[in-house]
C-alpha cells in the first residue's frame, strides 16, 4: 500500500533515491537541484542507504565519476541544473556512448546568461541530442514515479542508455504538494538488482577505448537502436508500474484529446495549468485538450503525429528558446511529425515562461483563444509567437 | 475547482512567511485536502519583501502558477502595506489579515480600493507573551484558519499539536507555548 504524504519535488526524488539505494551517488550542488544530494547525504549519514556518496568538486567530475561507477557495474545517480549540466556536456556524450545507464535528475533551470536561477527547459533541451533518454514531469508525483520507472528503462538490456529525469526548478522542485509514496519494499522489488551483461568488476571488457573509422559509425548505429528501443521499454515499465501503483503513464498524456478541436502541446508543470484552463473552456462548450509530453527522448514521432492529425489547430509550447529563427525544439519536432500525416492542423509555436516568467492560467487561455481565431479565419498567421512577453 | 481556496502571504525575508505557508499546507493536508505551498523565489535577503502562496482544495490541484486573485491575503509585516500593493487582485468576498496591534478600521485608508473585510491580529503580543520571542508565524496561522474557515478549528488545533509534537521532539518545552499561541490567535483576531 502506498503512503499519502506532502513533499516538495526535490524531497520526493531524494526519497525515491533512498528507496532505490544506488551503489554510487556523485554530485555537486547547484540551485535548484542542490536539495537532492543534500537530502540524500543525510540518508547516507543516517545509515538509511549503503550508497558510496562522492561529493565531487565539479559537475564534470560528477558525471565522470558516475560513468566510471556505472561501468564498474553499479547503479549510479546524480542531480544537477542549468550551468551544472552545461559543465557535464563532454561527459554526457561519453555516458551514452559507453552505454552506462547513469540516472541524472535534471531540475530544470535556464542556462546563463544572463544569470537567472529560475525555470525554463534550456538546460536539458540543449542536451537533447546527447543520447540520453529524457522524461519530463508535471508534478512532484511524476518526478518521483519517473525516477523509479526510468531506472528500469535505462538498465533494460535492449536500451542501456543514461536517463535524465527532468522536472521544473522551483515550481516542482520546491513546491509542497500531495504525493503518494510507494512502500520501500515495493520500490526495491520493482527496480530489482542491477545486473549488467558487461561491467569492469564482473568480466573482461573495455569502456571508452579509441573507436576508429572501422567501427565508430556502427557503434553510433547501435546507440540509436538503444534509443529506439527505449520507447518500448518506457511503455513496458510504465505498465508494470501501473500494476503496483494504479498510476498510468505512457509516452505522452492525452488530456481530453478524443473530441478536441484545439490543443496545447506542452511540457512540464505548465501542462497542469493547461489542463485547468482546458476544463474551464470545456465548461463553456469549447473543445479544448492538452497533449503533455512525457518522453522527449526518444521522441514519439509517429504516435504524436497520429494523435494530433485530426485536430483543427494546435499550439506547440516551448519553454526554451532555440535562437534559430525557426522555432523551439518541441515545435520543430511536432510539426515535422505531422508532415507524414494525411491531415495537418494549423500549427503555431509559442515561446513562454523563459527564465521563470510565471505562466498564468489567463496566458494559456489566450493561446486557446488565438487557436479559435485561427480556425474561424482559416489563417494560421504568424507561426512564431511570444506568450507573456512585455513589449 | 470552485471549492479551491487561494491564499497569498506577504512577509519580509526571515519572518517565516514561507514556513507559515508550508505549515498551513501541512495542517490542511492532515484534514484530507489537496494542497500546494510555495514561495515566490526572488533575490532573497533578510528583510526584503517576500511572497508565499497556498492553494487548498477538495479536488486535485493541477494549476501551477502564482496566485493573482487570492481569497485571503495575510500580511505578516504591516510596514509592507506602504511598499507592496497587498490588495492586488484580492477577491472582495475574502479578507486581508494583518499582523498589527491596531484596529482593522485603522487600515481602511491605507488599502482604499479593497472592498473585502480587513482583520488584524496582534501576533507580536501573542508571540512575546507565549513564546517569549517574536515568531509571528504561529499566531498568523491561527488567524487565517479562523477567518477563512478552511478547516474546523478543533481539527486545526489537533493538526498543529501533532505537527509541534513532531517538530519539537527534541525540545518539548516549547510545544505548550506554541499551542497557547495558536489557541489565543483563534480568539484574539479582530475584525
Amino acid at each position: 500500500m502506498g503512503k499519502r504524504d506532502k513533499l516538495s519535488g526535490n524531497e520526493a526524488v531524494a526519497i525515491a533515491m533512498r528507496q532505490i539505494n544506488p551503489g554510487v551517488v556523485a554530485a555537486f550542488p547547484i540551485t535548484p537541484s542542490t536539495e537532492v544530494p543534500q537530502y540524500f547525504a543525510s540518508f547516507v549519514n543516517d545509515g538509511l542507504v549503503d550508497t558510496e556518496f562522492i561529493p565531487v568538486e565539479s559537475e564534470h567530475s560528477a558525471m565522470s565519476a558516475s560513468i566510471a561507477a556505472s561501468a564498474a557495474g553499479v547503479r549510479t545517480m546524480t542531480a544537477t541544473s542549468s550551468n551544472g549540466l552545461s559543465y557535464m556536456y563532454e561527459m554526457l556524450y561519453i555516458a551514452s556512448m559507453s552505454r552506462t545507464p547513469v540516472i541524472l535528475n535534471c531540475v530544470n533551470r535556464t542556462v546563463s546568461g544572463p544569470l537567472n536561477i529560475h525555470c525554463d527547459h534550456g538546460d536539458s533541451m540543449g542536451a537533447r541530442d546527447s543520447g540520453w533518454i529524457q522524461v519530463y514531469s508535471e508534478t512532484n508525483q511524476e518526478a518521483y514515479d519517473n525516477l523509479i520507472i526510468g531506472t528500469k528503462v535505462a538498465e533494460d538490456p535492449s536500451v542501456m542508455l543514461p536517463f535524465m529525469n527532468c522536472y521544473d526548478g522551483f515550481i516542482t522542485s520546491h513546491s509542497v504538494e500531495n504525493i503518494e509514496l510507494i512502500d520501500d519494499s515495493d520500490v526495491k522489488k520493482f527496480v530489482g538488482e542491477y545486473e549488467p551483461a558487461h561491467a569492469l568488476l564482473k568480466n573482461t571488457c573495455a569502456f571508452g577505448p579509441f573507436d576508429s573509422q572501422l567501427y565508430y559509425y556502427e557503434h553510433k548505429r547501435h546507440q540509436a537502436e538503444g534509443m529506439k528501443n527505449a520507447k518500448a521499454a518506457i511503455i513496458k515499465y510504465s505498465k508494470e508500474f501501473e500494476k503496483i501503483t494504479g498510476r498510468k503513464y505512457n509516452l505522452f498524456e492525452e488530456y481530453k484529446l478524443d473530441d478536441a478541436e484545439i490543443a496545447l502541446v506542452i511540457i512540464g508543470s505548465s501542462a497542469g495549468t493547461a489542463k485547468f484552463v482546458a476544463n474551464r473552456l470545456r465548461d463553456k462548450g469549447i473543445k479544448a485538450g492538452v497533449l503533455k509530453i512525457r518522453a522527449f527522448r526518444p521522441f514519439p514521432f509517429d504516435e504524436i503525429g497520429a494523435v494530433l492529425k485530426n485536430l483543427k489547430a494546435i499550439a506547440v509550447m516551448d519553454k526554451c528558446t532555440s535562437l534559430n529563427d525557426a522555432g523551439g525544439p518541441l515545435f520543430l519536432e511536432v510539426r515535422s511529425a505531422l508532415f507524414d500525416q494525411p491531415l495537418h492542423p494549423h500549427t503555431v509555436n509559442y515561446l513562454y515562461g523563459l527564465g521563470g516568467r510565471d505562466v498564468k492560467a489567463g496566458d494559456l487561455e489566450s493561446v486557446y483563444m488565438d487557436l479559435i481565431k485561427i480556425i474561424e479565419t482559416g489563417e494560421t498567421g504568424n507561426v512564431h509567437r511570444y506568450l507573456g512577453l512585455v513589449e | 475547482m470552485s471549492n479551491m481556496l487561494e491564499i497569498r502571504w506577504h512577509g519580509r525575508g526571515g519572518q517565516g512567511a514561507k514556513t507559515a505557508s508550508l505549515l498551513l499546507a501541512e495542517a490542511a493536508f492532515d484534514t484530507g485536502k489537496y494542497i500546494q505551498g510555495f514561495p515566490e523565489y526572488g533575490p532573497e535577503r533578510m528583510g526584503a519583501p517576500i511572497t508565499a502562496y497556498n492553494r487548498i482544495s477538495d479536488d486535485v490541484i493541477t494549476i501551477h502558477s502564482n496566485i493573482y486573485e487570492p481569497d485571503y491575503v495575510v500580511v505578516v509585516d504591516e510596514t509592507l502595506i506602504d511598499v507592496v500593493d497587498v490588495a492586488a487582485g484580492a477577491k472582495d468576498t475574502g479578507a486581508i489579515i494583518i499582523n498589527s496591534e491596531k484596529e482593522p478600521t485603522d487600515f481602511a485608508d491605507k488599502i482604499p480600493n479593497y472592498k473585502g473585510k480587513i482583520y488584524t491580529i496582534d501576533a507580536k503580543k501573542i508571540s512575546l507573551e507565549t513564546l517569549g520571542r517574536y515568531f509571528p508565524n504561529t499566531p498568523m496561522l491561527g488567524a487565517v484558519v479562523k477567518i477563512s474557515g478552511v478547516m474546523p478549528e478543533d481539527t486545526f488545533v489537533e493538526a498543529m499539536e501533532k505537527s509541534f509534537n513532531h517538530k519539537f521532539k527534541t525540545k518539548p518545552t516549547v510545544i505548550a507555548p506554541n499551542m497557547e499561541a495558536v489557541k489565543r490567535a483563534l480568539k484574539e483576531v479582530k475584525g
